[in-house]
């Protein structure tokens, strides 16, 4: 729908502004203009603040890579339950790593070359892990639920086992930098970010690549007769899956300072929620990045006015949860009706 | 029936094989408190993966469980404190009654917009633990307020045996509350035409319809079943360790879910047993309980339980295995 | 005969939005007739079946059952008038057992709520011994041959106690010998007093089968009658509305010492087929007629990759060339047009230009990036060659009609380096127009292009109009060629119908 050029000419303004009414992107938009002045006018001051802005463009990009992670998987059909196990993986393997090089000095003096070397260690941890569910998928034909909730079990164990159960604390600076640093005024992840979904956003839909993807997800058997190596297409989008959620855990770890093998439980099922109400179909074929970051930042909006407002994280759960459903009732119907 | 018969003598082989070499590793596993301890935490896992067992023969999965475990629970413990009632089968009504009720929830939700399973069970699994933690409270209930009809319910114990050296030891009467739950489900699957329909509806959903199953019913059947039981578990497994934790049960989705499918329930739908079921409980149980006998770290656990999902779900997926051409 | 029709029908129309799937159709079955429903895909045929098993309620007309006029007509309804549907795919549960998914729906229609396994296997035991089969009871459905769950399928709609059963394309899985025994089966019931309606597009078999015969086109009873009344030719002709004279292709000339397109030497796979040998020269359109099950889509299949244990040589162009993957096939320029069209050859949801492009990606971009201009302009240029109606290539394959469709599945192999064509049914369920509209683009292409095209149909005038020569497949094996003035449309069913005589009844 989304990724459906119109070609309306000029007299069919009508026919554009329909159209475009039930286009995601545009309903998307809509609602973060809502949420936006909703805020505004409920708490104008603490929500229009510019630190308010900063504090969101810091903790976003981490719930962004992630929700971009579950859509190239839900691309395919798939879905990936291990991300989160994988982007503490990450941080972890890369704190632990941290810690040898540093020895008794302390990973706090480590400069940027080891810092580099890490972010390949966490990328490449993710990348592996990736390979394993792609593998898993693909190879063994195991459903993606199953296997990956099974993965991801795996990698919070490691995780466990790296650890020992208390959280890394201490990462090098330049490591740090990466999710509280600046250039420009612009904070680094958001900066980040951008260039994800910038890259993202072009490999989806002006290369073969995205196209085999989503023709996978459109119709496996018609995609086996056209020639696309199904099997090897796979792999590739949960290494993909799998490197952008080393790359979301990177940002936390080097946000909060620290890695444990239970952080960002949450964002999960806010992945799930944010993929498909950026208009990813979760049965395949159908998903754009657009869409995942405007869902992304109106619900970062919303959530940050529901802190403002005193709601206990709780509630927030709740809201998501029902946020989640809602959505999907409302894909339901309009499905129902396009039939 | 001859194949769930063949997928039950496998698991049955793999229990006693696992049981002879934990015992070779470490005799101590034989002895009888150790067997009694395992029993007792075959219970509360195994009564929520029979509700499991129930939602992947229909095709689908939960993950949702835990919290409606959660919410039977905390509720109903917290009533209770609130109102000074105490009594045994009024609040495990209640609890399972609860879990029902948002059984009843994901049914609805997952017939009529015909959405995905999983992804429902996400969503309300985060609904309910945010009400109950932000509309109930977080704190958790623990001995000194816990209703004291329900510690001497959970601490009833069916046999006592003594030591050596004079104290003494039981099996937890619970075991057989377990067991009838288990008698239960396997006559409803077995000798029901609803349970029937749950095979249907697993095995060929459309098919299911021109029969003339009534698939809704079948949902509602499934989802309120497993919240029922998920409820009743949650109240049970309070009352076994004398507290109410409102965070309790994070991460159990995968120990049950590896269970059913260690217990040979097809990942497809259509396939499964209550006695495979059983049995795959024991073995998971078994098994991470038996970690520590074995010498192995506990920090291994999740390793040991995600490997074996991997394992268990890659080989049904062999005998299962849909080719696409 | 003195007693009422079993079902007649009375002035049934039925129209979805604008389109008229039934028009004033009157029909009737008589008590133990076995009766054919004939007519190509959307002529009807479908619409007519869910009329009488309840599932749609009719815009205008009567349905009477035993002479009675029935009110409102719904499944259930059907049901305990003794009608059953069996649909193409079954609707049998393959995990279940045999006895259970004879059992269950009886066990339903009695509103039970306890399953009394005991009876059900007595209940199906006997069930099996009407039928004179035997069935290993316990197995489940999905271990069965296609012949096994037909037989399932039959005998459960015979435990519902049927007076009617409705077969949609019942021989589609079949090999030649199955459907002899289920013909046996079949009339065995009939003597038990069960009218059987055959619905169907093979001549062979309703002429085989059936007592009556009824036609449809476009949602109109074209043709009804005692089987005796018709041949294979007027039969077609009622189904097709086309005049059999028109249109032979005329053979393009071919050198005799040129380089086969594709040389096939001795080829198998696995037990399917055996020892294929034939050439295929550019320009050449070769049809491959035989029954279902004769090794037709199974060697189409290999050749483009998808076989597995192939043996002996395929040859493109003179170059050796071993059909691994479709990849390679694609590379080696062998292009296929599935049997199904929507489930094996579209990706609906998508645009036109991403349907077209989606077998030669590698050439759209062979550094990942697609070269939009290029993959847009040589859709265009597409849409000119095979002649389709469509807004633009952006617009999604689902709203286009069936024709249209199939010129997409077809052009796309345009786009790549295709230099043999394998069309598996190039023209079922497409209507009449767009049917020779297809025909004469293939006909271009081979002379304008130097393809070689293998042309598989149930279709015996199409073959005959179209081909230059047409081989005869039986049980795996090439059984005989037809070519030049020869190749008529009487020949082939002379050719086809001695291969039915040499199988065992």
């Amino acid at each position: 729908m989304s990724d459906t050029k119109t070609t309306a000419s000029g007299s069919d303004v009508r026919g554009t502004l329909v159209r475009a009414s039930g286009n995601t992107n545009v309903q998307l938009g809509v609602i973060c203009i809502l949420v936006l002045v909703a805020m505004t006018v409920m708490r104008p001051n603490m929500f229009l603040s510019s630190y308010n802005f900063e504090s969101m463009a810091f903790f976003m990009p981490e719930l962004g890579i992630l929700a971009i992670a579950m859509m190239i998987a839900m691309l395919t059909g798939g879905i990936d339950l291990s991300i989160i196990g994988v982007a503490n993986l990450a941080g972890i393997t890369a704190g632990t790593v941290f810690g040898w090089v540093a020895g008794e000095a302390g990973a706090g003096s480590l400069g940027v070359a080891p810092v580099v070397l890490g972010v390949g260690i966490g990328l490449l941890v993710g990348v592996l892990a990736g390979l394993i569910n792609g593998l898993l998928i693909s190879g063994l034909r195991i459903t993606p639920i199953l296997a990956t909730l099974g993965t991801g079990q795996v990698f919070i164990g490691l995780c466990l086992v790296l650890t020992g159960g208390p959280a890394i604390v201490g990462f090098p600076d330049p490591w740090t930098w990466l999710g509280n640093g600046k250039i420009a005024a612009i904070p680094v992840p958001l900066i980040l970010f951008v260039i994800v979904c910038i890259g993202l956003s072009l490999l989806l839909s002006r290369t073969s690549f995205g196209l085999r993807l989503k023709l996978i997800g459109t119709n496996p058997k018609a995609s086996l007769f056209a020639g696309i190596e199904r099997g090897r297409m796979i792999v590739w989008s949960y290494m993909l899956t799998g490197g952008l959620a080393a790359m979301a855990g990177i940002l936390l770890s080097a946000r909060t300072n620290a890695a444990k093998s239970d952080y960002g439980a949450s964002y999960l099922l806010q992945a799930v929620l944010i993929a498909v109400l950026g208009g990813t179909n979760p049965a395949g074929g159908r998903g754009n990045v657009l869409g995942v970051a405007l869902a992304v930042i109106s619900l970062t909006l919303l959530s940050s006015g529901f802190q403002m407002m005193r709601v206990s994280n709780h509630l927030i759960d709740f809201v998501w949860g029902a946020f989640l459903i809602v959505v999907i009732a409302l894909n339901s119907l309009r499905r129902g009706r396009g039939k | 029936m001859r194949l769930f018969h063949n997928a039950d003598v496998l698991i049955a082989l793999i229990l006693v094989v696992a049981m002879v070499f934990i015992g070779l590793v470490n005799p101590a596993f034989w002895q009888m408190a150790n067997l009694f301890s395992l029993l007792k935490a075959n219970v509360v896992i195994g009564l929520m993966a029979l509700g499991v067992l129930l939602v992947m023969i229909s095709g689908g999965i939960d993950v949702s469980f835990p919290a409606f475990a959660v919410a039977g629970m905390y509720i109903v413990v917290r009533g209770m404190v609130e109102f000074e009632y105490d009594g045994v089968v009024i609040p495990f009504l209640f609890a399972t009654v609860i879990g029902a009720l948002l059984g009843l929830v994901n049914a609805g939700i997952i017939h009529k917009f015909n959405m995905i399973p999983l992804i429902v069970t996400l969503g309300t699994a985060s609904v309910v633990r945010g009400l109950v933690l932000g509309g109930i409270g977080t704190s958790n209930v623990n001995i000194n307020q816990m209703p004291d009809a329900l510690i001497a319910f959970g601490r009833t114990d069916v046999l006592t045996l003594e030591r050596a050296n004079g104290t003494t030891f039981g099996l937890t009467a619970m075991i057989l509350v377990y067991i009838a739950a288990a008698l239960v489900i396997h006559l409803l699957l077995t000798r029901t035409m609803i349970g029937r329909s749950v095979y249907a509806y697993g095995a060929d959903a459309e098919a299911a319809k021109r029969v003339g199953f009534n698939t809704g019913r079948t949902m509602i059947f499934v989802y309120c079943t497993a919240g029922a039981l998920a409820g009743f578990a949650g109240l049970l497994h309070s009352s076994m360790i004398w507290l109410a934790n409102p965070r309790d049960f994070v991460g159990l989705e995968l120990d049950v879910i590896a269970a059913v499918v260690l217990g040979g329930a097809s990942i497809f739908g259509g396939r499964g047993s209550v006695l495979g079921t059983v049995m795959g409980v024991f073995i998971l149980v078994m098994i991470q309980n038996s970690l520590i006998l074995m010498g192995i770290d506990t920090t291994w656990q999740r390793v040991v339980v995600g490997g074996m999902l991997i394992v268990a779900v890659a080989i049904t997926a062999l005998r299962d295995r849909r080719a696409l051409v | 005969m003195a007693s009422p029709p079993l079902i007649e029908l009375r002035g049934i129309s039925k129209r979805f939005g604008g389109v008229r799937a039934l028009d004033d159709v009157s029909m009737s079955l008589a008590p133990a007739e076995i009766h054919c429903l004939a007519g190509e895909n959307g002529s009807g045929k479908s619409t007519l079946i869910k009329v009488i098993s309840g599932v749609y309620q009719p815009d205008g007309g009567e349905i009477l059952i035993d002479g009675e006029v029935v009110d409102k007509l719904d499944p259930a309804a059907s049901i305990a008038r003794g009608v059953q549907v069996i649909y193409q795919d079954l609707s049998l549960f393959p995990t279940l057992t045999v006895v259970e998914n004879l059992f269950l729906n009886t066990y339903l229609r009695e509103r039970r709520r306890g399953v009394d396994w005991g009876r059900g296997r007595k209940m199906a035991k006997e069930v099996l011994e009407r039928l004179d089969v035997s069935l290993d009871l316990d197995a489940s459905v999905e271990t069965l041959s296609a012949a096994g769950r037909q037989i399932v399928a039959i005998a459960r709609a015979v435990l519902a106690d049927a007076r009617l059963i409705i077969m949609d394309e019942p021989t589609t899985a079949l090999t030649g010998r199955e459907v002899a025994r289920m013909f046996r089966i079949v009339r065995d019931l009939q003597a038990q007093g069960i009218a059987i309606l055959f619905v169907s597009h093979k001549m062979r078999e309703m002429l085989e089968i059936s007592e009556r015969l009824t036609v449809f086109r476009n949602g109109s009873k074209v043709a009804e009658g005692p089987i005796a009344e018709f041949d294979e030719r007027k039969i077609t002709r009622a189904m097709t509305g086309r005049d059999l004279n028109t249109g032979r292709f005329a053979a393009p000339e071919v050198s005799p010492g040129t380089t086969p397109r594709l040389e096939l030497r001795g080829v198998g796979i696995g037990k399917d087929v055996r020892d294929i040998s034939l050439q295929i020269l550019p320009g050449e359109v070769v049809g491959l007629s035989g029954r279902i099950g004769a090794g037709r889509t199974a060697l189409a299949k290999a050749i483009f990759g998808l076989g597995q244990e192939v043996t002996g040589d395929i040859l493109v162009d003179g170059k050796p060339y071993r059909p691994a993957s479709v990849t390679e096939a694609i590379d080696a320029g062998i292009a296929y047009v599935p049997e199904d069209r929507l489930s094996e050859g579209l990706f609906l949801s998508r645009s036109i230009q991403d349907n077209a492009i989606s077998a030669a990606l590698d050439g759209y971009a062979p550094r990942l990036w697609i070269d939009r201009k290029r993959a847009r302009d040589e859709t265009r240029a597409m849409f000119d060659d095979m002649q389709i109606s469509a807004p633009g290539p952006e617009v999604p394959v689902s709203t286009l009609s069936g024709g249209n469709q199939q010129r997409v599945v077809i052009g796309r192999w345009l786009m790549t380096d295709a230099r043999v064509l394998i069309l598996n049914g190039p023209t079922v369920g497409v209507d009449v127009g767009s049917k020779e509209q297809i025909h004469s683009i293939i006909h271009g292409l081979t002379r304008d292009k130097g393809l070689a095209v293998i042309m598989i149909s149930d279709d015996l005038p199409e073959l005959a109009a179209n081909c230059n020569r047409v081989l005869a497949m039986a049980d795996g094996r090439l059984t005989g060629e037809l070519t030049g003035d020869a190749l008529t449309e009487d020949a082939l069913e002379t050719a086809l119908s001695a291969e039915t005589e040499g199988e065992p009844a």
